[in-house]
């Protein structure tokens, strides 16, 4: 089975600092990190290996820096990184582009694994949107994932509905965060990583001449005005002053 | 062309009249899409909520599949040289925009609340980095795609003399190679949290799943009857169904009144519930998040705050 696993880098949101002032984002000098989902995706990824043997592949798009973070994917398991390398302001249009060229060239595949979505702007439009310009199946929020030789199955977390579905290979399966536990690489693993190769591939030489189709013009704050009374006191006396105020507030009463 | 889908009709109602707004100031027409039986009814009820015309795709297709409908969508977007669409934003659809945008290299922004045009561009607002920032998206090529949660636009009035055009049509879609095996609805118990006016809301500080009657007695108390919960509860502990999950990759809701006990405030559940009218929080460490986001906090424990403010507000409420 040939596995091929996309992983986004993403800032670590978790650390993100916002100006007092604008209130708008920080975004420089947070840490970078893989996106927990697509840690996910490759866990499912290993556990199929190990079921039916075959390769790993993980593929990334993104800065140069992003070859530091595919390690950390080398050493849960995966036998191979690509990593192709793309300007700042790239949009869903473009990434999905480049994987799919990405993987024209890779060439053999039976599954494709994304996170559902990435944990900075969770969109959760690379999976189907790759699947699209492939043309071939594609299995959503998958709970579960049973992999047999000729086919794939999995249980889908659709909000209101639960679904089964079922698809042939080539399939692109795209992960919720329940579905595993990652695992956290050994220190041997870890140090076996830096052995593993690392492709780089420029976004020029896959496909050139691409520019977005949808571009951010803006990042705005937002505010989040809040009282912020907190009574730390007798408790007794801080639930009576709690509770005139919810009544003042007109969010309690009669 | 301005053309509005979903597989959900109040989300389509609701979509309807932002989509009248955007068609005036291009100069075009709002049309409705139908896909599966022509069902003239509901064709009659979109054009009185505001499409000048329903296109009904009238297809054999047993269930949604967005490798079959984004097919039959790309066929009318094309067939109609439609410029913006706009779509549902619930799974379905978000799997089923992404990936039209796939087959047609079309642009594509998903969960939009502000939807508008400035200097000619198409542009989209969303929230990102989990509730801490909003993108303002602007779309440089058309066809646009854009998908919208349920309750972020209201709908035009029903208007019954308004008149629309209905058009039926047999569209052929690629067969899948996907199967759907099995599908069942997730709603069990009928908790609808995202409708709820008064939400308490339980997290990792409860030791125990009985414990949560503390949360479900002020919850009662409280008129609101509805309990939430934070991640850990729901997905990995599964003391309460997703129904009551509130977060990011939750539940969004805005209740008037929102309480949170024993939640610490990690910015994923923040980011389902930070629309809410007033929030209170309930924590024993001082230091806790969730303050921050909250307009009231007692600093306790909640097995001693919990019931005592059950009985405080029972007191109040005569």
């Amino acid at each position: 089975m040939n596995i091929i696993v996309c992983a986004k880098q993403v800032i670590d949101v978790s650390e993100m600092k916002v100006d007092a002032n604008t209130k708008k984002p920080i975004l420089q000098g947070v840490p970078q990190k893989i996106s927990d989902i697509d840690k996910n995706a490759m866990e499912e990824a290993i556990k199929i290996k190990d079921k039916h043997g075959g390769k790993i592949t993980v593929l990334t798009i993104g800065p140069a820096d992003a070859k530091e973070r595919i390690k950390e994917i080398l050493a849960m398991g995966a036998d191979e990184g690509i990593l192709v390398t793309a300007p700042d302001n790239i949009d869903y249009f473009m990434t999905a582009t480049l994987l799919a060229e990405a993987i024209k060239k890779i060439g053999e595949y039976d599954m494709i694994l994304c996170g559902e979505a990435s944990i900075d702007l969770f969109s959760g439009q690379i999976g189907p949107r790759l699947a699209g310009l492939l043309n071939i199946p594609q299995i959503t929020y998958a709970l579960n994932v049973t992999a047999e030789k000729d086919k794939v199955t999995a249980e889908r977390n659709m909000g209101d509905m639960a679904v089964t579905t079922e698809a042939t290979y080539p399939a692109l399966i795209t992960v919720t965060k329940e579905i595993n536990e990652p695992r956290l690489p050994s220190l041997m693993q870890i140090l076996g990583a830096a052995n593993k190769p690392i492709n780089e591939w420029t976004a020029d030489s896959l496909k050139s001449g691409l520019k977005p189709l949808v571009e951010t013009v803006e990042l705005k704050g937002v505010s989040m005005e809040r009282k912020n009374i907190v009574y730390q006191n007798d408790i007794d006396e801080s639930i009576g002053k709690l509770v005139d105020s919810l009544a003042k507030e007109g969010v309690i009463g009669r | 062309m301005v053309l509005v889908y979903s597989d959900n009709k109040k989300i389509t109602i609701e979509i309807l009249s932002k989509a009248s707004e955007i068609a005036k100031e291009q100069k075009k027409k709002v049309t409705a899409v139908i896909i599966g039986k022509p069902d003239e009814n509901l064709a009659k009820e979109y054009i009185s909520y505001g499409a000048e015309e329903v296109f009904i795709a009238e297809t054999e297709l047993e269930s949604f599949k967005s490798e079959e409908y984004s097919d039959i969508l790309a066929s009318i977007v094309k067939e109609t040289g439609t410029e913006t669409i706009l779509i549902g934003s619930n799974k379905n659809g978000k799997e089923l925009s992404a990936r039209l945008g796939g087959k047609l290299n079309a642009g594509c922004v998903v969960d939009s609340n502000n939807i508008y045009i400035k200097n000619n561009k198409l542009m989209a607002e969303r929230v990102v980095y989990s509730g801490n920032a909003i993108a303002v998206e602007q779309f440089n090529s058309t066809p646009a795609i854009i998908t919208v949660p349920s309750k972020a636009f209201d709908s035009l009035k029903k208007d019954d003399s308004r008149k629309g055009e209905i058009t039926k049509k047999k569209i052929e879609s690629e067969k899948s190679k996907s199967k759907i095996l099995k599908a069942h609805e997730m709603k069990s118990e009928g908790t609808n949290v995202e409708d709820a006016e008064i939400i308490v809301s339980c997290g990792r500080g409860f030791k125990d799943k009985g414990d949560i009657k503390l949360v479900q007695e002020l919850a009662d108390i409280l008129k609101g009857k509805t309990v939430g919960c934070s991640r850990p509860l729901a997905a990995d502990l599964k003391w309460l169904s997703e129904e009551h999950w509130i977060g990011l990759s939750g539940h969004k809701v805005k209740p008037k009144l929102y309480i949170a006990a024993g939640i610490s405030g990690q910015i994923q559940h923040i980011a389902g519930m930070r629309d809410s009218g007033i929030i209170v929080a309930i924590n024993k460490d001082p230091e806790a998040l969730i303050f921050r986001s909250a307009d009231y906090g007692i600093v306790g424990d909640l097995y001693e705050v919990l019931p005592k403010l059950t009985d405080a507000v029972k007191a109040k409420m005569g």
